[in-house]
């Protein structure tokens, strides 16, 4: 099983959903998320949850399912994008339990708000605060960045 | 049902093994509703990584899962290879395949010594698996010098060679290390006390444990063959022949079982490895700043369960994002299910046999 086959089958299920193939995942969006996540948990056996993330691509946020499915012995990079002004996306705590964990996560580090999560609460920094500290314009008065080693030459530089 | 009481275990507690703090709700002696609260540990380490050269990040790896400090540099330098197409000389590749199984066994050894603690075998198992594993903290110091945070590998190798006598050192540790387990094995696996603790408690279904995405010995509790050191293998692994033990029930003696058990295979994989270290200059040859463009996720085989590394990089000097998916992390959401309805000691007995170490779930 390739991510052609499965962008296939997706196609085929959701014809009218705007797919992006990337060689570092396959690009859904947003809105779809629920649905096509739903339809990989239950038709094409993706049981496992792996790993939720996001990286900060500084004029919107990156969201990053890694699922994983035995039967197949392959992991699926599932990736779609929140912009600034909406920082909403449906959960996906419901179809898989760790989900709850790492969305949490997420929430704390990047201020994604995952809709409907049954707790979501920050998981790791304190409750009162306002700060999500891995966007890359985190700053707070005792936050020093370290100096960026743009100094340094590399010979692949 | 009366008054629910709450009981704050932790942060401060010998049985969390960390400071985890749990909430739980009390009928009487039985456990209703258990809350675990993270954070009292975290570190901030994924940003810091932001902030750090590819190489500067090693040491902070250490500090992760501080018991088995060389697997995580192993996977960690496996994720940048994959991200940067680094290649690593073969005797490189043979020494960290025997150094993160040291590593292993000697990290199941302090998961069993404070499990049978935590069920009340005062001080003997623990220090008995102390005593093992200060034989290879000792043989770890001579490689890299470090006792706890090795820092010894590198982006393509390793920081050093090994001393001359460190082949005879394993071979001594792994004969003496096969005479002990027998002796641990009647010690402890069918003690009468040990089995009235610990048998048919917190038991993990195979669904629950796939839907909480638990990995390592606690999913092969579960009776789940899954390990990616033979599903997918990285480094070595796929040279050596070894056993993946699993559970029947998935309750906490199995999960003390598998870990028991792995530290034999563990030995078995040094044991193969340890014949054929070819000849050659293990040390990296890599620059130690370098910059890299593109995105790769690296998972391995820790003793906890799967680590996984999600580097990001946008052609900087420094990664954009380090994600560390940590194993103890997921393995702990699936607590709250285990312990509902058992006795409060009973769910210090999950919680010891789930082996959780708290620098990689806070990070």
């Amino acid at each position: 099983m390739k991510n052609n086959d499965i962008l296939q089958k997706i196609k085929n299920k959701f014809p009218d959903l705007s797919l992006e193939e990337t060689p570092h995942g396959l690009v859904i969006p947003k809105t779809a998320l629920l649905d096509v996540a739903g339809f990989l948990k239950i038709e094409m056996d993706f049981e496992n949850c792996h790993c939720v993330t996001a990286v900060d691509r500084r004029d919107k946020l990156e969201l990053i399912y890694l699922l994983y499915s035995t039967s197949h012995h392959f992991m699926l990079t599932l990736k779609t994008f929140v912009t600034l002004d909406d920082l909403t996306v449906e959960t996906l705590s419901g179809l898989w339990r760790s989900a709850d964990w790492l969305e949490r996560e997420v929430y704390d580090l990047f201020g994604i708000k995952f809709q409907n999560h049954p707790d979501l609460r920050r998981i790791m920094n304190p409750d009162d605060w306002t700060d999500f500290p891995l966007r890359k314009n985190f700053t707070r008065a005792d936050f020093i960045p370290r100096p960026q080693s743009t100094g340094l030459k590399g010979p692949n530089s | 049902m009366g008054e629910l009481l709450t009981v704050n275990m932790g942060p401060q507690h010998p049985s969390t093994h960390g400071v985890l703090y749990l909430e739980l709700k009390m009928d009487g002696e039985i456990v209703v509703d258990c809350k675990p609260h993270l954070g009292y540990l975290h570190r901030s380490i994924e940003k810091i990584a932001e902030n750090r050269t590819y190489t500067q990040f090693i040491p902070f790896t250490d500090r992760l899962d501080y018991l088995a400090s060389m697997n995580n540099n192993l996977g960690y330098c496996l994720a940048v290879e994959k991200l940067l197409n680094i290649a690593v000389p073969d005797r490189a590749q043979y020494l960290r395949v025997i150094i993160a199984e040291l590593n292993r066994a000697v990290s199941h050894l302090v998961a069993i010594g404070t499990f049978a603690q935590d069920l009340g075998a005062y001080a003997t198992p623990l220090f008995y698996a102390f005593r093992d594993r200060e034989k290879i903290v000792d043989l770890f110091d001579s490689i890299c010098g470090g006792r706890l945070t090795y820092n010894y590998m590198r982006i393509g190798g390793v920081s050093a060679d090994i001393p001359a006598r460190t082949e005879q050192i394993i071979k001594d540790f792994i004969a003496y290390e096969r005479k002990q387990l027998i002796e641990y094995n009647e010690l402890l696996t069918y003690n009468v006390i040990f089995l009235a603790r610990s048998k048919n408690i917190g038991i993990l279904s195979k669904e629950v444990a796939r839907s909480y995405s638990v990995t390592g010995p606690m999913l092969r509790a579960s009776g789940i063959k899954w390990d990616i050191r033979k599903e997918e293998p990285y480094s070595m692994y796929d040279k050596f022949d070894f056993d993946v033990p699993v559970g029947a029930n998935g309750d906490s003696w199995d999960r003390f079982k598998v870990r028991l058990d792995e530290i034999s295979q563990s030995l078995r994989i040094v044991e193969q490895a340890i014949g054929g270290i070819p000849e050659g200059n293990p040390v990296s040859k890599v620059n130690r700043v370098f910059r890299g463009t593109g995105e790769a996720y690296v998972r391995t085989e820790n003793p906890r369960g799967e680590l996984g590394f999600y580097l990001v990089a946008e052609g900087g000097f420094n990664p954009t994002r380090c994600k560390i998916r940590s194993p103890s992390f997921s393995n702990l959401g699936a607590l709250s299910e285990l312990v509902k309805g058992l006795n409060i000691s009973d769910a210090v007995c999950v919680l010891g046999s789930m082996d959780i170490v708290m620098g990689e779930i806070d990070r």
